[in-house]
């Protein structure tokens, strides 16, 4: 088997400056990172499909190993669209992290530092300030009173009304 | 028979399709999800009696002859793994099915939720019944994609912290996965199972190391195996109490099912077992230490489960045939047992409003039945007699004495040591959070303030007399006693384990089911281009 040192160079430089940008923390950099480690290793396996031939059509009279080797073509396609969806998922999940935290930087988990201060008493899950997650400035706006302020106004009652508020469906956020 | 193999897959797969097309109706998705888990249960259970019985069923798609097609496997432990997936993943469905009711759209917008979950399913059985390493790359993918929408389900802050870890991990495992398959596929020109352990005898022993190497670290970090496991207590518990239950059951132990496959049909040589060992013995330890210094349900389970992921390694790593047997029975009550401890953790965050132990107390009074539903399990984990959990140790500790040597010996100890610290952490849960009265609790607020503090600006009102849904009880319920189940059935259970081992023991059997003869048919669909003389 023969291969193109081209190929073989381009694999390893892609490679390696995927590893180096997935060690960021900024997350749009570990994205960046993500596809070219992807598409270092599809160079990997383009590059043990062996030598290009010819497409891989049965042409009466050619020999079977002046085919260029489909399979890993096939794999490789299989693997790009695999890349492609989770590159989007990814780019949503670091649009979300930049509208709730204005950073797309990966930051520490607050039990871990918790843990580490010697501090027992862990912070309770937060969730979903959803409706909170207008363009960031929320405190000043209830500082001014501002738009952001009704939402963190409430009414307890006690009751169970929980079954009969439960919205059927909810066609998700 | 063979016909309905694929039908795992498939049923899943368009109910999935169907619930999004129902997106609007979640009343009908439920009953559309909860139908079709049960439609691949029965299949599982038919498909484990037929295999047990009958052999392997060996399914080429599209009927293309064997090493040019896909081909689907079913053997003993495939199935037997379809069979407890299938059953966990229902109870867990049933166990969100109840939680969603009560919770309406408070944390999962359920419109997403039912068709994820089935694609997370569908992944799950591709991986388990793949003929070919391409095809469990794809059962993966297929599998974490699901999970990385699961994990992030609502979007809040912390879940898209943990999710981001959770989704860089599982794609750099992915990716050296893909590196290792393009690897096999230059040195062997074939991605197929059997064609693969037949071709592989005649690399030289550092390609085949390299290949080993490269194949078990893509699946270790799948599996959560110490050093690679630091993801796992990061990323599950933040996610939804049903989500993380089905992960902490399921997903790791889809890695641990690729690593007895690559231990047992691809390299059945015994030159990595004792860095196998090794790393089981570090897994045990530095995940029961880990466990002990948490001080929330969820983190410590999170824990657990990579400290038990190192059992079922020693199992496999002892590469004889009591040890594969141990370790799949091991494999099977982990699964519902760290399931069952997962929605027991989810029924007292339902109840007390928090899983911090430190915050939480009095629950054996105000929640009996959560207590007996946490107890059973939590023994059972701990490797009390006579749960299944000690049965499966014992197995791996006969198996691991009849080989013998420091290393086995020093790995039974520090297995028994490991389970006593399960069992410390697990009691330190039960003390904290159930036997303790309320006013024990530093800093107690009523309920309501905590109700208040728990949902800001999710709702207008927010309500203090939160019960707990029945169905979440229930599946729970059925759950523990699928696990004393496994103790009452553990002969039958464990003999079956045996059998699939057997199976296991080197290529053989398995090469036997695609190739008869155990010779490959001339003139393959693949001219060798790809190949390497060695």
């Amino acid at each position: 088997m023969t291969l193109s040192l081209v190929l073989i160079i381009v694999m390893a430089v892609l490679i390696a400056a995927g590893v180096y940008l997935v060690l960021e923390r900024s997350l749009t950099r570990v994205v960046l990172g993500v596809l070219l480690m992807g598409n270092g290793v599809n160079l990997l396996m383009l590059s043990m499909a062996g030598p290009a031939g010819l497409a891989p059509l049965v042409i009466d009279g050619v020999e079977a190993e002046q085919y260029s080797d489909p399979l890993p073509q096939a794999l490789i396609l299989t693997a790009i669209v695999i890349t492609f969806a989770v590159s989007a998922f990814l780019l949503a999940l670091i649009y979300r992290s930049w509208r709730l935290a204005n950073a797309d930087d990966v930051s520490d988990d607050a039990d871990d530092v918790a843990l580490r201060g010697g501090e027992v008493t862990l912070p309770m899950e937060e969730t979903a300030p959803d409706e909170g997650d207008t363009e960031f400035p929320l405190e000043a706006e209830v500082a001014q009173g501002g738009p952001g302020v009704d939402a963190t106004e409430r009414v307890v009652i006690v009751t169970d009304n929980d079954s009969s508020s439960a919205p059927e469906g909810g066609g998700g956020r | 028979m063979t016909a309905l193999v694929p039908l795992v897959v498939l049923i899943p797969l368009f109910a999935a399709a169907l619930t999004l097309v129902l997106g609007r109706r979640a009343r009908v998705q439920r009953i559309v999800a909860a139908l079709a888990l049960t439609a691949v249960l029965v299949i599982g259970v038919v498909l484990l009696l037929a295999v047990d019985g009958d052999g392997a069923l060996v399914v080429d798609v599209g009927a293309w002859p064997v090493p040019s097609g896909i081909v689907l496997v079913v053997d003993r432990l495939s199935a037997l793994m379809v069979v407890i997936s299938a059953l966990v993943l229902l109870a867990v469905l049933v166990f969100s099915i109840g939680q969603g009711l009560a919770d309406g759209d408070d944390e999962t917008p359920v419109s997403i939720y039912y068709p994820t979950y089935l694609i997370l399913t569908t992944g799950v059985m591709v991986a388990f019944i793949a003929g070919d390493l391409f095809n469990l790359y794809v059962g993966f993918e297929i599998l974490l994609v699901a999970s990385y929408v699961l994990i992030t389900l609502g979007g809040t802050e912390s879940r898209i912290r943990a999710g981001v870890t959770y989704v860089v991990v599982s794609l750099l495992s992915s990716v050296l996965f893909l590196a290792s398959i393009a690897m096999v596929y230059g040195a062997l020109g074939t991605v197929n199972l059997a064609q693969v352990a037949l071709r592989v005898q005649e690399l030289p022993l550092d390609v085949q190391i390299l290949l080993h190497v490269m194949l078990l670290v893509a699946f270790g970090i799948k599996a959560a195996v110490f050093p690679l496991s630091f993801w796992l207590p990061d990323s599950y518990p933040t996610a939804p109490a049903p989500v993380t239950a089905a992960f902490a059951g399921l997903l790791t132990k889809i890695g641990v099912y690729a690593i007895i496959r690559v231990e047992t049909v691809i390299f059945p040589t015994p030159e990595l077992n004792p860095a196998l060992m090794v790393l089981a013995l570090l897994t045990m330890v530095v995940g029961a230490l880990g466990a002990v210094a948490q001080a929330d349900i969820k983190r410590i389970l999170s824990f657990t489960l990579v400290s038990h992921i190192g059992y079922m390694i020693l199992g496999v790593a002892l590469g004889t045939v009591a040890g594969t047997a141990a370790a799949i029975y091991y494999i099977v009550h982990h699964i519902v047992v760290q399931t069952t401890l997962f929605l027991a953790a989810g029924l007292v965050e339902r109840e007390a409003g928090s899983t911090s132990i430190s915050r939480i107390g009095g629950l054996l009074a105000s929640a009996p039945l959560v207590a007996v539903l946490f107890f059973i399990p939590a023994l059972n984990l701990g490797g009390i007699p006579p749960f299944s959990g000690f049965i499966g140790k014992l197995g791996l500790f006969q198996a691991a004495a009849e080989q013998g040597g420091a290393l086995a010996y020093t790995l039974i100890g520090a297995g028994a040591l490991v389970s006593l610290l399960t069992l410390y952490a697990l009691v330190r849960v039960w003390n904290l959070a159930f036997w303790r009265s309320r006013d024990e609790v530093a800093g107690d607020e009523t309920r309501l303030l905590r109700a208040v503090e728990e949902a800001p600006l999710s709702t207008s009102t927010v309500s203090e007399t939160r019960t707990t849904p029945r169905l979440m009880t229930i599946s729970t319920a059925v759950m523990v006693a699928v696990g004393i189940a496994l103790t009452l059935f553990a002969g039958p259970l464990y003999a079956l384990a045996d059998r699939a081992a057997e199976n296991l023991d080197g290529p053989d059997a398995y090469i036997e089911l695609l190739f008869p003869g155990g010779v490959e048919p001339a003139g393959d669909g693949e001219p060798g281009s790809g190949e390497v003389t060695p």
